[in-house]
Formats: C-alpha cells, structure tokens, sequence
C-alpha cells in the first residue's frame, strides 16, 4: 500500500467581488421595486444598528452569558427572508438576532430578551441564543453547534408529510460542518426528499480554528460535500444581496416544486468575535484581514452604494434609514431597561405543555420536585 | 377479556392512535419493511402504508432530531428506538431539543413527541446494549417518563404518550415483549403518572418499575407462604411524573419499604423515592428504606453473573427480611 502524504487543505477562497448593479439584472431581482429594495436596505441596517447597540449595552453589563454578533452577514438572512411565503420555515443557531429581526419581529422584544426581561419574546427564558417566533414560522435559535440541522429536516418533513407547498430554510455556521448531526440530516434530507435548504453561513472561522484547520473538504469547498449525498450544492457571495437572493430563490424552488434538498454555502464574514467574549478574535485573524471585509466586502455599504448609483436612494433616504434605525435601537435598550425582570413564579411556568394548560391535564403525580 | 402479549398490547395502541389521528407516524430503524427488530410494529406497514410507517437509516441523532422538528409543526412521530442504549448518539437531540424548546421559547412551541423502545439489562448483550436510562430522562425538566410492567399498561401508557403534547418517553423490555396478561379491546387509556398497587399487603411495600415489578409479585409470593409477611407490591408506571401519593399511602400503611430497580443504585429511581418517603412518612417508619438495584458496575455480559447483577426476587426477598 502506498504511504499518501495528507496535503494542505485549500484555504478558503475569497469569491470576486461582487457586482451588484449586473447581479440586480438577474430574474429574481430584476424587478424588485424601489419600496422592496428600501425594505431590504432598511432591515439590514437595522440588523446592524440593534447589534451595535446590544453590544454596547453587553459592555455595560446589561447583558449576561454569550452575544454572538451577526455583524457584516446581513444580507443572507435579510435577502434569505424576502424570498419566503407564508409556508416556508426558518431555523438557525445561535447567531440568531439577524435572522430574528428579518422576519419581522420587533427590537423591543428582542432586546429585552437579551437584557432578561419578562418583555423579552421567550419571557427572558431562553437569551441571546435562543429566540422563537413559531407565528412567524421563525423555529428558533438553537445554541448548540448542529444541534438544530435535524430540527430543520423534520420542518420539511412535516410540510411534506402535510402536503404543503413549502420548505424549510436550515441555518448553520461553517463551524457546524463537522458535526454528525448535520451528515446524517444531508442524509436523511436528501434520502427522503426532503424541502429543506440547508444555508452554510460560512464566515471563515468555528470560533477562532480558521476553516482551513478545521474542515476536510473537495477544493471546489464545503458546500461540495453534497456530491456524497447526491444533493444540490451551489456557492454564494454574500456580500451581495442579490446573489443571495439568486442563489437561495434557486435552492427554494427546488425545495417546493420538486421536494429538493440543496446545501448552499454562503461566504460571508463577522467583524466582531465569535462571541463577545471571544478576545482573541484579531489574533486568529489579522486586523488588516478585517478591515479589507469592511472596507471592499461589506454587504451594506455595497448596497448602499448600489441603490445609490441607481437612484434609488439618496444620501438623505440613506441618513434618515440610518438614523432611524439607531433610534429605533436606542428606543429598544430604552423599552428593556424599563421592563420587568419575570417575577420568580415564572421558572416553573413553559416547561410542560400540560402544566401550562391545566384544564386540559389528563396526568397525575408529581411533576416539579423541590420540597 | 382478551389475552395477548405485551407486544401486541403496545401494536394495539399504535394502531389505535394511528387510526385516530392522521398526524401520528411510526418512525425507526427496521420498523417497517422488517416489520420490526422485536416484532413490536409487525405487519403495520402493510396496514398502513409507507407514509406512515417509515424506516429510517441508523443515525438517531438525525430521525430523533427529526422527529423534534416534524413535532413542532404538528406531527405526532412515535419513534422507535431499536434500544434505549443507542440514546446516547442522540443525546442532544433527545434531552437539549426536546426537553427545552418549550421553555426556551416562553412557551410558544410544544413537542409532542414519543419515543419508544426497550430497556432493560438480562439478556446477554454486554454493557453498551443494557442500559436502563430512565433516571436520567427523569431528571430533565420538560421530559416524562413511563416505564409498563404489564401488558394492560403498555397499551394504556402507550395511548396517553400518543396523546400527550409533551414529550413522552416509554421504557419497554424485552424480556417482557412475550408476557400475556388481560386487555380489553376498548379504547381505554392509563394517564400517566399514577402507580398501581399490584398485589395489596399489609407488612411492607416493595416498590417498583418495569420489570423489577415481576420481581418483586414473585418476591412477595415467596415472603408470603414462606416467611408469613404480606408485601404489597407498588408498579410506579410512571417516573415522571410520580405518584407520591400512591408510594407514601402504601408506606403509612406498611411502615417499611423496598426500593427494586434494574438501575444502577448511585442517583437511581430509588434515591428520588426514598427522598419522597422520609421527607413525607418519616414517623411511618418502622425500619431504614432498603433499596436493591442493579449491582454497581458496567452490565457483565457472562449470562450467569449477569443474573446476579440485576436484583432478583432472592435479594429482595433477603432486603425484606433484613427489615421484617
């Protein structure tokens, strides 16, 4: 047998930078309205606004535990979100502010999440990591690495266990690649047929072992791992919204109409650690490394800058988004502070069902058991 | 009143639920076309189909992790697990998604899950396939935990996991799969969370679950003709919830107790239960609690060291005439 010597693994690629004003010809953008566009625009700032704000107030202390920041990835869950209808789901991990913001839930709720209040939208139960809103078909939210990639294959096992045109949007970092739990959903996703896009936001580091020390994967990328399991792959630039959206409205289509898994991998970067508490996040990385991202790659100032060139915005709508989206942050740090703590009753409350619904109850016996 | 197998008590509560609800699907390894590994799911697929009863390759944290998900939409998968012991691939899924959803969303989801199969040591199959979680289930807030000793209970146990918009978690045994006792063909349900007195006695409480509930009725059967002490016999059938009522009337009017599990003694089912009787029947006590579980090691497989691992009725026989 001959001895094989492991060769480097292939950096991650940084893709060419996007051009936008050609990617916004493309069918699915093409005839995006001036009012859509603003809203897209309008949600990625404000994605960036709360998250600057929340960090802000995690350094005053008003936050507890973990803030992963979502910062510099706004265009994939905002363009991942305009494509949705009222029978698609989304699930991500715990980097899940932005999805959270996007699908139309409020600052005010959100915040207080992360400030532990009563007002927060799981009642201060579940934190920065774990945010719901099932009315908005928003599953979450999940803090362990992977934990919710099954989660996402049963969404689009029930839509099409109940004949329901939709899919299942999965979210995971490059990070979750290696998980087991994420293969044996590839498998089951794409053994199953399952409507389920599972969207790799790979923003080049699981916590702070770059892609390159952590990950064996095709020189085509880790998206490419979908050839195993015969599934649809394609690659994303995501500092383009556009692109995004091309790339994802593709993947769902697949998913809805011919009951299609894809895996897509999205590039992308963060410009804060992996938490807040990641101090070592420009040591991993270099501080030139960083600010080429926000310079040349920032997915909305590239917006801006195109909605600019095509008249749809001036610098004045781009001020007055901008500003309004910090109030609106600065209002929400507001609403948190002024909430309530949940009273002490509360941590035996949302834990079964039943308990909650006492005139349905058909157990007995004893379900808490302090004395 | 008819007699059938413990095994077929629980097929007749899946086909029961099946026929009633639309949403409920059999999901797990051979549970289909294989018609099952113990024969627990024979002949559904034919009955009901491929949509409903579907076999999933080996990758429980994927088919259980799954069936959380299918569950938050409103499907109700049972899901089979081929032993208890393969839980542990799936761990996250089965006690971080399931169990905490709920809370974490303040209440806005619910996961009506079940997830079925056999647990229990005694059958040759070495450490990695003999292990009896249901402490460590019942330790989850969020979760319930159901362990039947007769085949009256599978199917009444069975149908309120079915029903049940939480999480319900039932420990089968196969040494049990073949035991017959009487259940009627009606649509009956045993909630969860009530024991049940199996053989009433006036001289000492030996309590119980799963099977170490066959052990303890043969334990008492001995006691009785040959040391003249009347024990009655207390099926938990539920571990969370738990009947304390149940436990602590039968020990008011015993005055002592036998703890019998299969599980291991370190924070096993009996430490709960004990606590639950000092802290509520300590001026009942006539003598210190006794427990008998499973001796405190991996399970052996030797077949007959095995047998002396798990708590048989000589042990508990000399436990109760440690304290009688």
């Amino acid at each position: 047998m001959t001895k094989t010597t492991a060769q480097p693994k292939r950096a991650r690629q940084k893709p060419e930078k996007a051009d936008l004003s050609s990617e916004a010809k493309s069918p699915v953008n093409a005839d995006l309205t001036k009012d859509q566009h603003t809203k897209f625009y309008t949600d990625m700032v404000r994605i960036r606004r709360f998250e600057e704000r929340s960090l802000r107030a995690y350094q005053q202390g008003k936050i507890a535990g973990f803030l992963h920041l979502y910062i510099g990835q706004e265009s994939i869950a905002v363009g991942c979100v305009s494509l949705m209808d009222e029978n698609d789901h989304i699930i991500t991990a715990y980097r899940d502010h932005g999805h959270a913001l996007a699908v139309g839930m409020g600052m005010d709720e959100c915040m207080a999440e992360l400030y532990g209040k009563a007002t927060g939208c799981s009642k201060g139960k579940g934190g920065s990591m774990h945010y719901f809103d099932p009315s908005k078909r928003y599953w979450g939210g999940h803090g362990i690495v992977g934990g919710q990639t099954p989660l996402g294959a049963g969404l689009a096992y029930a839509l099409k266990y109940k004949e329901i045109e939709g899919c299942a949007l999965c979210f995971l970092g490059d990070g979750a690649i290696n998980q087991g739990a994420f293969h044996e959903s590839l498998n089951l996703a794409a053994l199953w047929d399952l409507p389920v896009v599972y969207i790799v936001e790979n923003n080049g580091y699981s916590m702070g072992t770059s892609q390159e020390r952590s990950s064996a994967h095709p020189d085509a990328g880790i998206a490419a791992r979908a050839e195993g399991y015969k599934m649809n792959w394609a690659h994303i630039n995501g500092e383009s919204i556009f692109d995004v959206r091309e790339g994802v409205s593709a993947a769902m289509k697949l998913a809805k109409s011919d009951s299609k898994p894809s895996l897509l991998e999205i590039h992308t970067y963060r410009y804060q650690g992996h938490s807040i508490a990641d101090a070592n996040h420009k040591k991993y990385r270099t501080k030139e490394e960083i600010e080429d991202y926000r310079k040349n790659h920032d997915p909305v100032s590239l917006y801006r800058d195109y909605l600019i060139d095509a008249k749809l915005l001036d610098e004045e709508g781009v001020k007055e988004i901008d500003q309004a989206a910090k109030a609106e942050a600065e209002a929400s740090a507001q609403f948190a502070e002024e909430s309530p703590f949940p009273p002490e009753e509360d941590i035996l409350k949302d834990v079964y069902w039943e308990e909650d619904n006492p005139d349905q109850k058909t157990s007995g016996g004893r379900i808490f058991f302090n004395d | 009143m008819p007699e059938i197998t413990y095994r077929q008590a629980l097929k007749d509560a899946m086909i029961d639920e099946l026929e009633r609800d639309e949403n409920v699907v059999i999901i797990g390894e051979e549970v289909a076309q294989y018609n099952g590994a113990y024969k627990v799911t024979e002949g559904l697929l034919k009955r009901f189909g491929p949509k409903r009863i579907v076999d999933a390759p080996i990758s429980e944290a994927g088919f259980i992790g799954m069936g959380i998900g299918a569950s938050m939409l409103g499907i109700r998968p049972v899901m089979e697990l081929m032993f208890w012991s393969f839980a542990y691939v799936a761990w996250d899924q089965i006690i971080n998604n399931a169990a905490s959803v709920r809370y974490m969303s303040g209440g806005l989801i619910n996961v009506p899950i079940v997830i079925r199969g056999p647990a229990n040591g005694g059958t040759g199959v070495g450490a990695t396939h003999s292990h009896t979680p249901e402490n460590f289930i019942a330790n989850t807030p969020g979760l319930k935990v159901v362990c039947p000793a007769s085949p009256y209970d599978a199917k009444g146990l069975m149908k309120s996991a079915i029903r049940d918009n939480d999480p319900v978690y039932v420990m089968e045994s196969t040494i049990m799969y073949n035991d017959k006792g009487e259940v009627p063909d009606d649509d009956y349900v045993v909630p969860i969370g009530q024991a049940d007195v199996k053989r009433e006695g006036s001289d000492l409480s030996l309590i119980a679950h799963g099977p170490s509930v066959l052990v303890c009725l043969e334990a008492a059967n001995v006691l009785s003709s040959e040391h003249g002490i009347e024990a009655e016999v207390v099926d938990l059938r539920s571990i969370r919830p738990l009947d304390e009522e149940t436990i602590i009337n039968s020990v008011k009017k015993t005055n002592r107790a036998v703890l019998v599990e299969e599980n291991k003694p370190f924070c096993g089912v009996g430490s709960q239960i004990s606590h639950t009787i000092q802290s509520q029947a300590f001026d009942y006590l006539d003598a210190p609690i006794q427990r008998a579980s499973a001796l405190d090691a991996p399970a052996i497989y030797s077949p007959p060291l095995e047998k002396k691992q798990l708590p048989k009725a000589d042990v508990v026989i000399k436990k109760a005439l440690e304290i009688c």
